[in-house]
């Protein structure tokens, strides 16, 4: 089972929950994961257009009462 | 029996946070019911903002440093010891020296690093100046600058979140002044898909690039410099050739911190209201050393530490948490080498950034000075 980290972004301006995983994703092993927490709208597109551009792998997306749950994969 | 404070990392968060607890704990300190100890890296305090002005001569080095002993209030027990090991669980700090410090209370503010060297050809291929040696170099890079491709280049995470915007209105002016920007062509790339992690600084930014012929390649996150090839490449399969690259590197937090298992990467998890470290009740962490999804910049550190001062104090005087950190952060925005602007916020009130004036630029050149009375706890 790949690990998770999670990474509570919610009400972040900057640098924002992109920023975040961005950082976080580094400090994660290859096939692990990545849990962001984002109360911006904008996260539910921004991310998995980003991870779609580096290769990596959206592995969930969830909106919840007033934020978004992404789950990334690192691959690389 | 004596409250011993225990201060790790001597740079702008410690030094704020010793300070302020030495006035609001004159009396304490005075009949030794309470000690503060400090254990820095160096015997020197940097301003680091200042470091942004080194590359164009617009700042003497000898301006950025004060000795940190004339810096720190007198009751500060101050040892140019760096930490080693912190024990949080037995409630001590072991140092490269082998000295053991125990304490009651501590804070970590340990800070951050530069990473260039986390990036193959990074430290051989660019330039950056968020560091003494690296701002010199770049000074002389500059100075032999005739023209060609410049790539602003940064990475993520890293602190003083506007000085990529900064640097890069700062190096068109510079080639403005020397007679060489229509032999110029100037590309900036960031991680996101816009020019700044703040989105109303992101939608200020992009017209004004526009409108100085600033290129910009967004979601540029660097994998490699060649530089040989005078090459710079994205993991998103970008690939950019430059005569001149200036890079913001990544940071870590410090090496103490990971050898210590006390956060991955070098940054402490750390609870967004309090500041205090995971579950503890008597260890705060301040300034860049944080895990909180909050710029990494020298007034978060300021506004953390005057929470810390407060909540401290009121712990050892009345043994309860006097308030919380609203995540307030201020940050000047050099827009040129004459114009300024400033963004501010916290974690319920988004950012706004005016219209840029020479004015606002001159409060930045105010606050360079000023920062020492910051630094001694007086403003």
């Amino acid at each position: 089972m790949p690990e998770r980290k999670t990474v509570d972004a919610r009400g972040a301006f900057c640098p924002g929950p992109l920023m975040e995983l961005i950082a976080a994703i580094k400090l994660v092993e290859v096939g692990d994961e990545v849990e962001i927490l984002s109360s911006d709208k904008g996260s539910a597109k921004d991310i998995p257009d980003w991870v779609a551009k580096v290769k990596h792998e959206v592995v969930a997306v969830e909106e919840r009462d007033d934020h978004w749950s992404i789950v990334v994969k690192r691959m690389k | 029996m004596t409250k011993q404070i225990l201060i790790v990392g001597g740079g702008l968060a410690g030094t704020i946070i010793a300070n302020g607890l030495c006035r609001q704990l004159r009396s304490e300190l005075r009949c030794s019911e309470v000690s503060i100890t400090m254990l820095g890296t160096t015997d020197k305090h940097m301003y680091q903002p200042g470091l942004l002005y080194v590359p164009f001569g617009r700042i003497r080095e000898h301006e950025l440093f004060r000795d940190q002993r004339s810096v720190l209030h007198s009751c500060v027990n101050f040892f140019v010891d760096p930490a080693t090991q912190i024990d949080i669980e037995n409630r001590r700090v072991h140092t490269q020296s082998g000295m053991t410090h125990s304490y009651d209370y501590l804070v970590i503010a340990t800070g951050s690093r530069l990473r260039h060297d986390a990036i193959p050809g990074m430290t051989e291929g660019a330039h950056w100046f968020y560091d003494l040696e690296g701002a010199r170099k770049m000074r002389d890079a500059l100075d032999a600058f005739e023209g060609g491709k410049v790539v602003v280049n940064v990475n993520a995470p890293h602190k003083c979140p506007v000085a990529p915007l900064e640097i890069t209105f700062m190096l068109r002016e510079h080639f403005k002044a020397k007679g060489i920007l229509d032999k110029c062509e100037i590309t900036y790339t960031y991680p996101i898909g816009r020019l700044h992690a703040l989105e109303p600084v992101a939608h200020w930014a992009k017209p004004a690039f526009d409108s100085q012929a600033i290129k910009y390649e967004t979601f540029f996150n660097t994998k490699s410099v060649d530089p040989a090839a005078r090459t710079i490449t994205s993991e998103e399969e970008v690939t950019l050739d430059y005569d001149l690259l200036v890079t913001i590197p990544p940071h870590s937090g410090a090496q103490v911190i990971m050898d210590s298992g006390l956060g991955d990467g070098g940054w402490v998890p750390t609870q967004k209201d309090t500041l205090l470290c995971g579950e503890t009740n008597n260890v705060f962490v301040c300034g860049d050393t944080t895990d909180i999804p909050i710029s990494k910049a020298g007034s978060t550190a300021h506004f953390e530490a005057d929470t810390i001062i407060d909540n401290l104090t009121s712990l050892i005087l009345e043994g309860r948490m006097a308030r919380k950190y609203d995540g307030k952060v201020f940050c000047f925005v050099e827009t040129g080498l004459d114009s300024g602007t400033y963004v501010w916020f916290n974690y319920t009130t988004p950012p706004n950034p005016g219209p840029p004036s020479q004015m606002i630029h001159w409060f930045k050149l105010a606050y360079n000075r000023l920062y020492w009375l910051s630094a001694r706890g007086l403003l």
